[in-house]
């Protein structure tokens, strides 16, 4: 199936129609999501009142966090076995996007603890660590790339990073569970809350979809932008060489 | 395939640290200067001063690292040697590990032997606990220097690379943190985080390594 | 391949970001044979040789060697404090040879820079140090990359020497040369 994706006219051709109709549907999601967490569910005062709609875009941004990342190790994995281009332009545009949610979702988090916990920044949540963690993978990524002179020589550290972080992330998880359940008094925090009412679960369900399928449109768009960079600077190269 | 090659590795790795004149006085005085600068910064109450010294002293470790790591293979990438080493028929992984091992040997072991003085500066009381201590900062600083490696590998060919070693080692760090911090408090997992740190070392030992042979390959391409 | 070659290269291509380097270059070193690769600055020679060495992967084509090789490059290898002599003995070390140090250093005229850090050393002692490790270990093959920079007449004459005998003894040498090439060779290859 790789080897099918693997080519990259094959990929333009596929997301000219997919692109689109990710974004149409990217927008439904989103917005019927967020129409339904801003006015048709009704505020949880356990969870800080009317803040807690911040909801339903930083469980989407959460979610994105983590596949981002997974998504970016796998495709480093397999561009660096089978060396399919696409693998690597995938991985490439994956980053900074990663980031921007890896970002959304802090900041949105953030702004949900100041009132709910009294605090911008909370040391003791495992998953706030954890996502921080990951953020600085997505900017070691990006700017180890940058720092490599030639689109090969990016792919092959990229790739290699990618892994070592991959590898990395689940112990990373576990050494900050460790260090958060030593403290015991941000029991607000660590317990799970109130059990999601099913009233919550729909909406978040679609607006993460809606998140989902922006963050893959925008990821192809950035694919193709990177192939049809690629393509001019081909033919840039040879009109110079006179080939 | 015989073991000469990496031996050599080895040896003239020992000899570079040496070589440069300062040695291990260099990261020592790198290592002491940041951990002395912290009462300054925080103030001198001997119980504040006893709670954060064997954290203060994780961090100086860390930032050691990073700043010796820049030169192990950037200067090997220059002078040529890193063609030959990878022209000897030995993996690269094990030339890489080598090295690096050797730079610990010389550039971080040296800061937890000096650990147990520089805790008493931080008013903990003179024990056996000091010694153990001692023990924890030279097994999670093999983590650092070889996650640490990773980020020197990779960034080989980079001028100025430090910076970029920093972005990369840091996050690699966390694990190694966490469990030497938690195994110098006395908190409830105090007795189990000795061994998390050294099963974290014993994973860096083994899976580094071959991210810095894949990077050393790369840096010579 | 051509039975008996001691290396064979096959179609090679490689690209530097979006730019062909080269592409389809074959050649073949026989036992006793000297190529000297050719083009301008910046063709591709140095990479060429390296892709030969296997340091550098190449885009297409294949490298198949019968037998060790030796690397001499612009980089010598050396770090600034170590001297000719504890050169020659890491090298003879990690290459598992027991060799007569002193003596080959005699041989190469570095009898008197022998124990003076690299640092200290000119360019062409520095270049006599590196081709003192071709005479470590005999290997059929030698890639050279612009071996006789820095070279006195002296030192050039020794590598010419050093190289005639290397062939009458069956070995090939590929040398990446820019200019007068310096010694006898039997194929040219333009990049």
């Amino acid at each position: 199936m790789f080897s099918w994706f693997a080519n990259p006219h094959r990929f333009v051709k596929l997301s000219d129609w997919l692109v689109p109709a990710c974004y149409v549907l990217a927008a439904v999601g989103i917005l019927w999501g967020l129409w339904q967490g801003l006015w048709i569910v009704p505020k949880d005062d356990y969870q800080g009142g009317d803040i807690m709609r911040v909801m339903f875009i930083h469980v989407p941004a959460a979610w994105l966090a983590m596949a981002s990342y997974l998504g970016m190790a796998v495709m480093s994995f397999v561009w660096f076995i089978w060396r399919h281009e696409v693998a690597d332009i995938a991985a490439k545009a994956i980053a900074p996007l990663g980031a921007t949610w890896t970002a959304l979702c802090l900041a949105t988090g953030a702004i949900w603890g100041k009132p709910t916990w009294g605090t911008w920044w909370q040391w003791d949540d495992a998953r706030m660590m954890s996502v921080l963690f990951m953020f600085f993978l997505f900017l070691g990524y990006m700017a180890l790339r940058a720092a490599m002179d030639t689109r090969q020589k990016a792919a092959r550290a990229g790739a290699i990073l990618a892994m070592v972080g991959a590898l990395n992330v689940p112990l990373i998880k576990f050494s900050v569970d460790l260090f958060t359940s030593l403290h015991q008094d941000a029991s607000v925090i660590t317990a799970e809350g109130p059990k999601m009412a099913a009233v919550y679960l729909w909406p978040l369900l679609i607006s993460s979809f809606g998140h989902t399928l922006l963050f893959a449109a925008l990821v192809m768009t950035f694919m193709r932008a990177e192939i049809w960079t690629r393509r001019a600077a081909q033919l840039r190269a040879r009109l110079m060489t006179g080939d | 395939m015989s073991g000469a090659p990496i031996l050599s590795a080895f040896r003239q790795a020992l000899g570079e640290a040496w070589a440069g004149g300062a040695g291990a006085l260099l990261p020592l005085g790198f290592f002491a200067g940041t951990t002395v600068l912290v009462p300054l910064g925080v103030g001198t109450e001997p119980a504040t001063l006893r709670a954060i010294g064997p954290g203060i002293l994780w961090v100086s470790l860390a930032l050691s690292s990073l700043v010796t790591l820049e030169r192990v293979f950037q200067a090997d990438t220059e002078d040529g040697a890193l063609d030959l080493w990878l022209q000897t028929g030995a993996p690269a992984a094990a030339i890489a590990a080598a090295k690096t091992f050797a730079h610990w040997l010389t550039a971080g072991l040296p800061l937890a032997l000096l650990s147990p003085m520089l805790l008493l500066m931080f008013q903990a009381r003179a024990s056996g606990a000091l010694l153990e201590n001692m023990g924890l900062y030279a097994i999670g600083g093999i983590a650092f220097y070889f996650w640490g490696g990773v980020g020197a590998a990779l960034s080989a060919t980079v001028r100025r690379g430090g910076l970029l070693i920093s972005l990369i080692a840091l996050p690699l760090y966390v694990p190694t943190a966490i469990f030497g911090a938690l195994a110098m408090g006395d908190g409830p997992s105090s007795a189990s985080a000795p061994l998390f740190l050294a099963a974290t070392t014993l994973f860096a030992l083994a899976a580094a390594p071959f991210a810095m042979g894949a990077a050393l390959r790369l840096a010579a391409d | 391949m051509s039975v008996g070659s001691l290396l064979y290269g096959n179609n090679i291509g490689i690209m530097r970001g979006e730019r062909v380097l080269f592409r389809d270059v074959s050649l073949s070193l026989s036992p006793g044979e000297a190529i000297v690769l050719r083009g301008a600055n910046g063709a591709g020679k140095t990479t060429l040789l390296r892709i030969l060495a296997g340091l550098t992967q190449a885009e297409t084509g294949e490298v198949s060697k019968q037998g060790a090789h030796h690397w001499i490059a612009h980089r010598e290898g050396l770090k600034p404090h170590e001297t000719p002599a504890d050169h020659l003995r890491l090298w003879a070390r990690a290459w598992g040879q027991t060799v007569e140090v002193r003596q080959l250093l005699a041989d190469m005229g570095l009898s008197k820079p022998a124990d003076v850090p690299a640092k200290y050393l000119s360019a062409g002692q520095r270049r006599r140090t590196a081709l003192a490790r071709l005479r470590l270990e005999d290997r059929p093959i030698w890639l050279l990359d612009e071996p006789f920079t820095a070279l006195d007449a002296d030192g050039k004459s020794l590598l010419q020497a050093m190289i005639s005998n290397h062939r009458t003894q069956g070995g090939g040498v590929i040398a990446a040369i820019h200019g007068e090439a310096g010694f006898e060779f039997d194929t040219q290859v333009e990049i």
